[in-house]
C-alpha cells in the first residue's frame, strides 16, 4: 500500500468489530477520527469513548492486527481527546443495528428494543460497560441496556 | 519544573487518588447495581489520570507517566486532601465524592477553555464524565439525606467531617496565579461562589445542614497529606515498585 488509497483503509477498518459491541464497526461506533496519509505513512486518528475504557487498548491492537493481515505494515496510530467523542456522531443505520442486537441507540426517550414501549424505567445509571446504563420496561417487564447520551 | 507540568501533575494525582479509593470499593457495593457504578466511576477517574499523566510525562521529558504515578512518594504526590480521606460507609464516599465532584464539574467547565490546547481537551473529555458523576453522587446524597432517621445522621456525620477538607480545593498559590495569569488555569475564588450555590441547592434538597467555616486543612499543594495517603500509596505502588520490570 504505497499509493495512500485512504478509502481503503476505512473499508478494512469497517471490518474490526467493537471489542464491547461486536455488532457494530469501529467505524460506526465513531472512534476513528481521521485517516491521513502523508510521506508514505497512513496515519489513524483514534478517540476514547470514555477517558478509562478498556476497550481502546484491544481496538487498537485489533486494527493493527487487521491491517498487518492485509499487508497494510506503514501506518502509525495516534490516540486524539479533542473533539471529545459523542454519540451523536453515531449514524442511524448504526443505531438500528445496536438496537437489533437489544441495546436500546442513545436518544432523548429511551424505547425498550424488545417491544418499541417507551414506558421505561432507570435501574441503574451504569451498566456493564462505561457506555451504557441499565433500564427496565414496564411494559413486557425485560430489563435491557441504553446506550448512554454523551 | 515548569507551572504548567506542576498544574496537570495536581490535577492528575487528584484523580488518580480518588480512582484508588472508589476501586476499594469494587466487590463491597450495598448492591450490585452500585459495585458497578462505583467501579465504574473509578475506571473514569483513572482514564483521567491516565491522559493528565501523559502530559504531565511530555512536559517533564524524563520520567513516564508510570514513573510518575507509582514511583513517587507521599510528599511528592498534589493531590487535594479531601481525594485521600477513606472511604467510610457508603455515606461518607457520597459525601466526599459529591463535595468532589461538584468541584471537578465547575473546574472542568472552566479548564475546558484554557488557552493550552492540550489541557483544554482533557479538561472538556474528562467534564462530560465528571457530569454523570456528580448526577451520581447528588441523587445518593438527596436519598440518604431525606431518607431515614439513619440515613440523615450518617451523611450529615459525614459532611460535618470532611468539611474541613473543601477549604483547600479554593486556594490559589504561586503556580494557581501564573496559570491563571497566562490564561491557562482557573480562577479558583471564582469558583467558590459557583461551588457554593451549587452545594446549597444540593443540601437543601437533600435536608442537610450546611456546617460552619471552622478549621481548614491544608497543604497538599506542598505535599503534605494526611495520614491516610501513605497507606494508599503503600497498596497501590507496591507491584510495581516490588517488580520494577512487570509488563500489565
Amino acid at each position: 500500500m504505497q499509493n495512500g488509497d485512504t478509502k481503503h483503509i476505512w473499508k478494512l477498518l469497517d471490518l474490526v468489530p467493537d471489542p464491547e459491541i461486536p455488532v457494530i464497526s469501529v467505524v460506526e461506533l465513531g472512534v476513528i477520527r481521521d485517516i491521513t496519509f502523508a510521506d508514505r505513512f497512513f496515519t489513524i486518528l483514534i478517540t476514547p469513548t470514555y477517558s478509562g475504557c478498556p476497550a481502546v487498548k484491544t481496538f487498537t491492537d485489533d486494527i493493527k492486527k487487521c491491517l498487518k493481515e492485509n499487508g497494510i505494515r506503514n501506518f502509525k496510530i495516534k490516540l486524539i481527546y479533542s473533539p471529545a467523542w459523542t454519540t451523536e456522531w453515531m449514524t442511524e443505520k448504526t443505531k438500528k443495528k445496536l438496537k437489533k442486537y437489544g441495546i436500546a441507540p442513545p436518544g432523548e426517550t429511551v424505547v425498550c428494543p424488545q417491544c418499541n414501549s417507551k414506558k421505561t424505567q432507570l435501574i441503574s445509571q451504569f451498566g456493564a460497560t462505561a457506555c451504557k446504563a441499565m433500564y427496565k420496561c414496564s411494559d413486557c417487564l425485560e430489563p435491557f441496556e441504553f446506550f448512554k447520551c454523551i | 519544573m515548569s507551572n504548567l507540568f506542576k498544574y496537570t501533575l495536581r490535577i492528575a494525582d487528584s484523580s488518580l487518588v480518588l480512582g484508588q479509593r472508589m476501586s476499594e470499593w469494587c466487590s463491597k457495593g450495598p448492591t450490585l447495581e452500585e459495585d458497578i457504578a462505583l467501579s465504574n466511576i473509578a475506571l473514569d477517574l483513572f482514564g483521567q489520570a491516565n491522559g493528565f499523566y501523559e502530559y504531565a510525562a511530555e512536559l517533564d521529558g524524563s520520567r513516564s507517566k508510570d514513573d510518575l504515578a507509582f514511583k513517587r512518594n507521599e510528599r511528592e504526590f498534589f493531590n487535594h486532601q479531601l481525594s485521600e480521606q477513606e472511604n467510610g460507609n457508603f455515606g461518607t464516599t457520597t459525601v466526599r465524592n459529591f463535595l468532589h465532584d461538584a468541584f471537578n464539574f465547575l473546574f472542568y467547565t472552566e479548564l475546558a477553555s484554557s488557552k493550552d490546547e492540550i489541557l483544554a481537551a482533557l479538561a472538556a473529555k474528562s467534564l462530560k464524565e465528571v457530569k454523570y458523576h456528580l448526577r451520581h453522587s447528588s441523587n445518593w446524597l438527596i436519598r440518604l439525606g431525606d431518607g431515614t432517621n439513619e440515613s440523615n445522621l450518617k451523611v450529615q456525620e459525614a459532611l460535618d467531617f470532611l468539611w474541613q477538607y473543601t477549604g483547600e480545593l479554593f486556594e490559589m498559590d504561586e503556580v494557581d496565579n501564573d496559570m491563571l495569569d497566562n490564561g491557562l488555569g482557573v480562577d479558583n475564588i471564582q469558583l467558590k461562589i459557583k461551588w457554593d450555590e451549587l452545594i446549597n441547592n444540593t443540601l437543601k434538597k437533600a435536608k442537610l445542614k450546611r456546617p460552619i467555616d471552622g478549621y481548614m486543612a491544608t497543604g497538599s499543594r506542598k505535599g503534605i497529606h494526611t495520614e491516610y495517603l501513605g497507606f494508599l500509596l503503600a497498596e497501590m505502588q507496591f507491584l510495581p515498585r516490588a517488580y520494577p520490570d512487570a509488563k500489565w
